[in-house]
C-alpha cells in the first residue's frame, strides 16, 4: 500500500475506526491519546451542561424576589454544585485534557504521550471523581453547602456531605497531576528529530508550563483536603479554633492551589489562541519567544499572588501590601500576550473564520477579566469589592469569557481534524451573537451590581438591585440559547457534516500535515522538521 | 508497506523517561507532605512552648530507633540497585528482602507507639489531650496527621517493593531492565527524606 | 521489543555504606544536639543537618549527582517553591 499524500482520503476515519477493541470497550480501554482526548471532551461536555442547567436555576431564583422560588439551603447547594463542576470538571481539565491530549503528541511529531497507560488511568480518575461527587448529592445529609471554596471552620462543622464531595475533589487531583506529570515526560523525551524546544507550537509550551503549576501546586490542595476530613472525622484541630487551629491557614492552603489553579485554567486557552490568530492572520506569530517564556512566568509569578483571595479575611497589613504588589506583576506576563497577538494581526491577511473571531473574542473577553483583576488587587478598592457580585463579574469574565471561550475557538478550530467533519460555518458564526451579547448582558452587569453592593451567594436580595438582576439573567438566558445554537451545530456535523480535508484553515503546524481524522499511529509518514513554527507562504502572507 | 486497522505501536522502553516520570511523581509527594511542614512551622511559630512540651512526651527512643531503621532501609534497597546493575541476582534478592524487613519492623514500632500514646489518653479528643493547652491539641493533631501520612507511605513502598522482590525472582527485572526496580528504589528513598525531617520536627523538639 | 540501551550510572557498595554511616553520624549528632539546653544551638544544628542529611540521600541514594543538570535543577525549583510557599505565609503569620 503507498503512503497516502496529505489531504488524500484516509483509508479509514482513522483513530475513530482503528482500534485494537472494536465498540464501547474500544474506547473505554483503549490507550491511544485522541480517543482519550474524545473522552474528556464528551464527558466534560455532559458536565459542563448540568452545571449550566444549575447556573440557569440560579437565574430564575433571582429573578423570583418575593416570594423565592428555591429555599436558602438549596441555592447554598446550588452555587456550590455550579462551582465544584465547573471548576472541577470542566475548566480545570478543559483545554488540557481534551486538545492536549489528543494534540500535544502530534504537534511535536510523537506517536503518543509518554505513559499512555497512565493517561487512561487519569481519565479514570477523572470519572471516579465525578461519580463520587455525585454519590455525595444523594447520600448523607445532602450536597455540601460550603460554596466550592470548603472554608473551615463551616465546612468542618456542617452536617452535609462535605467529607465526601472534598474526597472527591481529592481524587479528581490525582487526574491532573497525573496528566501533568505524563506531558512533562512526553515534551521532554518524545520530540521527533528536528523538533528543538524553541520550534515547538505555543500551545505546546503552554502545556508545558500548565504541567508544571498541576504538579506542584496540586499536591497542597490534596493535602489541605485530606486535612478537612481528618478534621471532619477526628478532630485534629489544625483548622478548628476551638482547639487552637487557625481558619486563616485554611485558607492559604486552599489558595496557595486555587490562585495557580485558575493558571492552570487559563495558559491552555491563551496557547490555542496562538495557534489561531497566526493562522488566519496568515502572519507568523510576534514574539514568540516572549509568549513561550510569559506561558512560563505566568506560571511563577502566578503561584505568588494567592493571598489577595485573603485581604478582608485578617491577614497581618504587610502581607497584604505584598500580596498586592504580586497580584499587579502577574498581569504583565498576560498583557505581553495581549501585545503579541495584536502584533501578529497588524499588516496580516486576516480572515475572519469562526475561530478567529472566537479567538479575537477570547481578547476583548480576558482583557476584561484580567483588567478587573488589576482593580480588585488594589487594597483599599478590595475591602468594598470582596464577595460580591464584582467577583462574580471577574471571574466569569476570565473563566468563561477566557477559557470558556477558548475552548470554544479551540473546538472551532481542531474539530474538523478531530472528525473530519466539517461543521456549518455560517451557524457558528450566527450563534455568536447570542453568546456574545447575552454574555456581556449577563455579566457585565455584574460588575456594576458589585460595586453597588449586591453580596454574592446569597439566595436572595434587596429591591434596589432587583431591576440589574433581571438584565444580568435575560443575558444569561440569551447566552444560553446562543450555546444551543453552538453546540447544536457541532452536533450535527458529527453526524451529517462534510468530510474534511486534511488542512481546511491553512494551517502549519503539524497537526495539518497528517489527515483529518489523523490514523491511530498520527502520522502515516512523519513530515521533516527543520524550521520554526508558523512560517507561511509568503505570497499569501502580507 | 501496509497497516492492518488494528495496528497496535510497540511499547517503546525509554529509560530516562521512566526515570524522569518517577522523580516528577516524587515531587508531587514532596509538596503534599510540603502542606503539612507548612502547617508544622507556622503552629510551631504561634505555639512555640507547647511544641516544645510535645516533643519532650513523645518517644524519643522510638523515633530515633525508626530512624536508624529507614536510614538503613535505604541503604540496603541502594544496594539492591547496584547489584542488579551488576548482576548479582541473589544480592539483590537479599537486599530487597532487608528492606523489606526493615520497613515492616518500622511499621510495627509505629503501631507500639501509637498504641503508647492512645493507651495514655493522647489523641485527638482524647482525654488527657483535651487537657493540654491549644498549642499541645495542635502539636499531636499534627503528629498524628504526619506520621499518619508518612506510614500510609511506608506501607505502601513495602507493597511497591515486594512486588520488586517478585519481578527479580522471576526475571522480569535484570541487569539489563531494571528501571522499575530504581523507581521503586526512588520512592523508598523519598519516604526516607520525609522521616529525616519528620524526626527533629516531631521527636527533637524538646 | 527494544530495550534501551541506556543505563544509569552504579554507585559502588562501598560509597554506599560510607554515606550510609555519615547519615548514621549526623543523626547521632543531631540527637545530641537537641538534648543540650542551649536553644538556638540545637535549632540549628536542626536546621543545617537535617538538610545536609536529606541532601546526601538525594544526591547518594538517589544518584542525583549523577543524573543530567536538567533534573538537578527540577528538584531546585520544587524544593524553592515549598520554601516560597513555607516564606509567604509566614509574612502573614509572623506579623499577627
Amino acid at each position: 500500500m503507498t503512503n497516502p499524500a496529505v489531504g488524500a482520503v484516509p483509508a479509514a476515519w482513522g483513530y475513530l475506526e482503528q482500534g485494537k477493541r472494536k465498540g464501547i470497550f474500544g474506547w473505554l480501554l483503549s490507550t491511544d491519546h485522541k480517543r482519550i482526548g474524545v473522552l474528556y471532551l464528551a464527558t466534560m461536555m455532559t458536565f459542563f451542561s448540568v452545571a449550566v442547567l444549575i447556573g440557569v436555576l440560579m437565574r430564575i431564583e433571582q429573578l423570583t424576589l418575593d416570594p423565592p422560588l428555591f429555599p436558602a439551603q438549596t441555592y447554598n447547594a446550588f452555587f456550590t454544585l455550579h462551582g465544584v463542576i465547573m471548576i472541577f470538571l470542566f475548566v480545570l481539565p478543559g483545554l488540557s485534557a481534551v486538545f492536549g491530549n489528543f494534540f500535544l503528541p502530534i504537534m511535536i511529531g510523537a506517536e503518543d504521550v509518554a505513559f499512555p497507560r497512565l493517561n487512561l488511568a487519569s481519565w479514570y480518575f477523572f470519572i471516579s471523581g465525578a461519580l463520587l461527587a455525585v454519590v455525595a448529592l444523594f447520600t448523607g445529609n445532602g450536597p455540601p453547602d460550603t460554596g466550592w471554596t470548603f472554608y473551615a471552620p463551616f465546612s468542618i462543622r456542617t452536617g452535609t456531605n462535605v467529607t465526601l464531595g472534598v474526597f472527591a475533589a481529592f481524587i479528581l487531583g490525582f487526574s491532573s497531576i497525573l496528566t501533568g506529570l505524563n506531558f512533562i515526560t512526553t515534551v521532554h523525551r518524545m520530540r521527533a528529530p528536528g523538533m528543538h524546544w524553541h520550534r515547538m507550537p505555543l500551545f505546546v509550551w503552554s502545556l508545558y508550563a500548565t504541567a508544571w503549576i498541576q504538579v506542584l501546586a496540586t499536591p497542597i490542595l490534596g493535602i489541605t483536603l485530606l486535612l478537612v476530613i481528618a478534621e471532619r472525622l477526628f478532630g485534629i484541630g489544625v483548622f478548628d479554633p476551638a482547639k487552637g487551629g487557625d481558619p486563616i491557614l485554611y485558607q492559604h492552603l486552599f489558595w496557595i492551589y486555587s490562585h495557580p489553579a485558575v493558571y492552570i485554567m487559563i495558559v491552555p486557552a491563551m496557547g490555542a489562541i496562538s495557534e489561531i490568530i497566526p493562522t488566519f492572520a496568515h502572519r507568523t506569530i510576534f514574539g514568540y519567544r516572549a509568549i513561550a517564556y510569559s506561558s512560563m512566568a505566568i506560571a511563577a509569578l502566578g503561584s505568588l499572588v494567592w493571598g489577595h483571595h485573603m485581604f478582608t479575611s485578617g491577614m497581618a497589613d504587610q502581607a497584604n501590601v505584598i500580596f498586592s504588589l504580586l497580584t499587579f506583576l502577574v498581569a504583565v506576563p498576560s498583557s505581553i500576550k495581549v501585545f503579541n497577538w495584536t502584533a501578529t494581526l497588524y499588516k496580516g491577511s486576516i480572515e475572519l473564520k469562526p475561530a478567529m473571531l472566537y479567538a479575537l473574542t477570547f481578547i476583548f473577553l480576558f482583557a476584561i477579566g484580567g483588567l478587573t483583576g488589576v482593580i480588585q488587587g488594589a487594597l483599599n478598592v478590595n475591602v468594598h469589592l470582596h464577595d460580591t457580585y464584582w467577583i462574580v463579574g471577574h471571574f466569569h469574565y476570565v473563566m468563561f469569557g477566557g477559557t470558556g471561550v477558548g475552548f470554544l475557538a479551540a473546538l472551532l478550530y481542531w474539530f474538523p481534524k478531530m472528525f473530519g467533519k466539517m461543521y456549518n460555518q455560517k451557524m457558528a458564526i450566527v450563534a455568536w451573537f447570542p453568546i456574545f451579547v447575552g454574555f456581556n448582558m449577563f455579566y457585565f452587569t455584574m460588575l456594576v451590581l458589585g460595586y453597588m453592593g449586591m453580596p454574592r451567594r446569597y439566595f436572595t436580595h434587596l429591591p434596589q438591585y432587583h431591576e440589574a438582576h433581571v438584565i444580568s439573567s435575560i443575558g444569561a438566558f440569551i447566552m444560553a440559547f446562543g450555546l444551543l445554537l453552538f453546540f447544536g451545530n457541532l452536533l450535527v456535523a458529527l453526524w451529517k457534516g462534510k468530510k474534511a480535508g486534511a488542512d481546511p484553515w491553512g494551517g502549519v503546524t503539524l497537526e495539518w500535515r497528517t489527515s483529518s481524522p489523523p490514523p491511530m499511529e498520527n502520522f502515516e509518514t512523519l513530515p521533516e522538521i527543520h524550521e520554526r513554527p508558523y512560517v507561511f507562504n509568503p505570497e499569501i502572507a502580507r | 508497506m501496509s497497516r492492518p486497522a488494528s495496528h497496535s505501536h510497540a511499547v517503546h522502553k525509554d529509560y530516562q523517561g521512566a526515570k524522569l516520570g518517577m522523580w516528577i511523581f516524587l515531587f508531587t509527594e514532596l509538596l503534599l507532605f510540603g502542606g503539612l511542614f507548612i502547617l508544622y512551622s507556622t503552629y510551631r511559630a504561634i505555639y512555640p512552648h507547647d511544641f516544645h512540651a510535645g516533643g519532650q512526651h513523645l518517644n524519643a527512643v522510638i523515633g530515633i530507633i525508626n530512624t536508624v531503621v529507614l536510614l538503613t532501609s535505604s541503604l540496603t534497597v541502594a544496594v539492591a540497585l547496584s547489584a542488579i546493575q551488576k548482576g548479582s541476582r541473589r544480592l539483590t534478592l537479599q537486599c530487597l528482602g532487608a528492606t523489606i524487613v526493615l520497613g515492616i519492623l518500622f511499621l510495627a514500632n509505629k503501631y507500639v507507639e501509637w498504641s503508647e500514646e492512645i493507651r495514655r489518653g493522647i489523641y485527638p479528643n482524647g482525654p488527657e489531650l483535651e487537657k493540654l493547652p491549644n498549642g499541645g491539641k495542635i502539636f499531636y493533631g499534627l503528629y498524628y496527621a504526619m506520621t499518619g501520612l508518612h506510614g500510609l507511605h511506608v506501607l505502601a513502598g513495602v507493597a511497591v517493593l515486594a512486588v520488586m522482590l517478585a519481578f527479580v525472582w522471576k526475571n522480569r527485572v535484570t541487569a539489563t531492565d531494571y528501571v522499575k526496580l530504581e523507581n521503586a528504589g526512588l520512592y523508598w528513598h523519598l519516604v526516607d527524606v520525609i522521616w529525616i525531617f519528620l524526626l527533629p520536627m516531631l521527636y527533637l523538639a524538646a | 521489543m527494544e530495550q534501551a540501551a541506556e543505563h544509569g550510572h552504579v554507585l559502588p557498595y562501598r560509597t554506599l555504606v560510607r554515606v550510609w554511616l555519615v547519615l548514621l553520624f549526623l543523626t547521632a549528632i543531631l540527637v545530641i544536639a537537641s538534648t543540650v539546653y542551649h536553644e538556638a544551638l540545637s535549632v540549628w544544628a536542626m536546621l543545617t543537618l537535617t538538610p545536609l542529611k536529606a541532601g546526601l540521600v538525594f544526591f547518594y541514594f538517589m544518584h542525583l549527582k549523577y543524573e543530567k543538570p536538567f533534573l538537578k535543577s527540577m528538584v531546585l525549583i520544587t524544593i524553592a517553591t515549598l520554601i516560597i510557599f513555607i516564606g509567604l505565609t509566614f509574612l502573614d503569620i509572623l506579623q499577627r
